[in-house]
């Protein structure tokens, strides 16, 4: 019987279903872990400036606040207020993220003093005319997606793992999205979008990203180029603060209301 | 009561201009327009003209503490043609208090509610500044007290509406009115307190997963005025407004399926004549991205119904109403909507169109018309049949 446990402890080792990662689980793991990473920042806040260019580099700026609440066990809640254009000063958007679930999302249109309940299925829409659709700024939610681990790869001198992300949404405006996450902190750095004809139709790249209170890395700009029109996005972040003691209370109906 | 309010303008208005230290956020933000409207037809009353000019203007002054604020806000027009549209109203000027599960606002606001598109039959708080443009959807700063309770189970509203704003009418030189003017100088009320009549109101809405619900009740002076043949002083004929008291409950409901947002208003009203109810229900449905370009197309459909029927009166005692919404999400924010009502009864339309685009950062746009076609001669709005304008308007935000 000894012998045996010899012969058997070797495929117990080596049998790939017992003890190596599938690549779906690999890819799983890597989200995972990014997600686990950034847990527990409560909450943050920050100024946005949006450049948009058509193939022409004209460009338009556009200014927008964001206050973001950490919730537990479910998607973020977030608050966004638009500055500039001076034109639409004064909207603000609503948007409670689920993890499975389709997002709440409410409008504030200012010269009504209306509260708008929106639709969160159109996710592919563009977000304020930007190359950025509602669901590439919305709250990246493990559920959102299935993975696949395709290989380790440098990128920018970082290490990278590469995963596929094929949305689990089927009114996603994307067949996959191919990441690159950095190894060492577990941070995208560099996201390709294929359209539903699985085309590459877009390029995200993040980049200068710093850490805050020890931990949570946020890039201090985002660019998008849309391969298929020539035209892009620049995200660019500013004072960002976190654990500003942001509350339930301030992302309601009635808080969007008094927004500015 | 006016005192009282008087009082507590004026503390509002000193304070935000002496206590400035402590202020989170103090900013003066607004816009100011010129106008151009033109009538396609000859005018049908006397008086009349083909086209005006106008200048107009919103000034807004904000200030904010951490749990409280004071938001200041006049409007002007100056118009060309008439005399009844040259106006000033304090669109707000209100303290707000939102120390967390409650707020209590006091002053002059804007309280919009409800959810269609064609009408907003629940919407009741504030008076139609109809003088602004004949949809209604301008509204006239309101005085009032609102504590609203803000909980789990809810938001639960409540209002003391001391002081009752008059609607504004076309004067004689104005268009889009009938044969006779309002005269606004000569209105009645069924309360002998008149204008003074403490009007009170509730409001319970909250949101249930995919519905958001709300439900009102409103007593007090109608904001719908019932007009009465008169004279005048020169012993000319004219309309005479005449505010009944009233009460009025709202329910209105709106449920998000897919893409699909469902919608639905229905008001009872009793006080103004018999007891009646009306309705308004509809869908709207978005095409994102509509042949691979970045733009979206809305599609609004509604259904508008009065049971007063043609003794209504709103011009939409049966009709239908088709809206087409176009954003372009392009750089300039260019904007279209085309709205379509027809009447059940008759071969009545109203087409309404609406467009803007943006300049820079600063200057917007704005085109705004009505047509009004094959309109059946009991319809209310019959006597605006020559009525069809354009208006161009160009806005400078700062």
């Amino acid at each position: 019987m000894k012998h045996l446990i010899f012969f058997l402890l070797p495929l117990f080792f080596f049998h790939p279903t017992l003890f190596a990662q599938t690549l779906e689980e690999k890819g799983l793991e890597i989200a995972k872990e990014t997600n686990r990473r950034d847990d527990g920042f409560s909450d943050f806040m920050a100024t946005l400036t949006m450049t948009l260019k058509n193939k022409h580099g004209e460009a338009s700026v556009r200014v927008i606040r964001n206050k973001t609440l950490e919730v537990p066990g479910d998607g973020d809640k977030v608050l966004i207020i638009f500055d500039n254009p001076k034109v639409v000063k004064g909207t603000a958007f609503l948007s409670f993220t689920h993890k499975t679930k389709k997002d709440d999302q409410w409008l504030f249109l200012p010269a009504l003093k209306r509260v708008k309940r929106i639709s969160s299925s159109n996710q592919s829409g563009s977000f304020m005319g930007s190359e950025f659709a509602y669901e590439d700024i919305s709250s990246q939610e493990v559920e959102k997606y299935s993975y696949l681990w395709l290989k380790d790869e440098t990128y920018n001198g970082k290490q990278c793992f590469v995963v596929e992300l094929d949305p689990a949404d089927p009114k996603s405006g994307y067949t996959r999205q191919i990441v690159w996450y950095d190894q060492e902190e577990y941070i995208p750095l560099k996201v390709d979008y294929y359209d539903r004809k699985n085309v590459l139709l877009k390029t995200l790249t993040f980049e200068d990203y710093q850490q805050y209170l020890g931990k949570h890395w946020r890039p201090n700009l985002m660019e998008m180029i849309n391969h298929q029109t020539g035209k892009s996005s620049i995200l660019e972040w500013k004072d960002y603060q976190f654990k500003t003691g942001l509350h339930d209370k301030d992302f309601t109906k009635n808080s969007l209301k008094r927004a500015r | 009561m006016r005192l009282f309010f008087t009082s507590i303008l004026t503390f509002i208005l000193i304070s935000a201009i002496i206590i400035n230290n402590s202020a989170l956020a103090n900013e003066w933000s607004g816009y100011l327009a010129t106008e151009g409207r033109y009538f396609f037809n000859a005018p049908l009353h006397p008086d009349q003209g083909e086209q005006s000019r106008s200048f107009s203007g919103q000034p807004e002054f904000y200030q904010e503490w951490p749990t409280k604020s004071i938001t200041i806000a006049p409007f002007f027009r100056i118009d060309s043609a008439d005399s009844e549209r040259s106006h000033f109203d304090l669109r707000e000027l209100f303290f707000l208090w939102f120390p967390g599960n409650f707020e209590l606002g006091i002053g002059i606001r804007k309280i919009f509610w409800g959810v269609t598109e064609s009408q907003h039959l629940v919407d009741i708080i504030n008076q139609t500044d109809l003088i602004e443009l004949p949809d209604g959807e301008e509204k006239l700063g309101q005085p009032m007290i609102n504590f609203s309770l803000l909980k789990d189970w809810g938001a639960l509203d409540f209002f003391l509406l001391p002081y009752f704003r008059e609607r504004t009418f076309p004067g004689p030189k104005g268009r889009l009115r009938g044969p006779l003017v309002v005269n606004t100088d000569q209105a009645q009320f069924e309360s002998s307190a008149e204008n003074t009549h403490l009007d009170l109101a509730i409001r319970y809405s909250q949101t249930f997963g995919n519905w958001d619900i709300g439900l009102s009740h409103f007593q007090g002076t109608g904001r719908e005025p019932t007009l009465q043949q008169g004279t005048d002083s020169s012993g000319n004929s004219v309309l005479i407004p005449f505010y009944e008291q009233i009460g009025q409950t709202g329910l209105d409901i709106q449920r998000i399926i897919d893409v699909w947002l469902l919608k639905l208003e229905l008001i009872h009203r009793f006080g103004q004549g018999p007891s009646f109810q009306a309705w308004t229900g509809g869908f709207e449905y978005t095409f994102t991205g509509i042949f691979g370009s970045m733009a979206d197309l809305g599609v609004i459909g509604e259904w508008l119904y009065d049971t007063r029927d043609e003794k209504a009166t709103t011009p939409f005692e049966d009709d239908t109403m088709l809206g087409l919404r176009l954003a372009l999400n392009d750089m300039e924010s260019t904007e279209f909507l085309l709205g379509l009502i027809q009447d059940l009864d008759h071969a009545s339309k109203m087409i309404n169109i609406e467009g803007s685009r943006r300049f820079g950062d600063r200057w917007k746009l704005a085109l705004e018309g009505s047509i009004f076609t094959e309109l059946h001669p009991s319809e209310l709005i019959y006597s605006q049949r020559d009525d069809d304008f354009l208006q161009l308007t160009l806005a400078y935000y700062f």
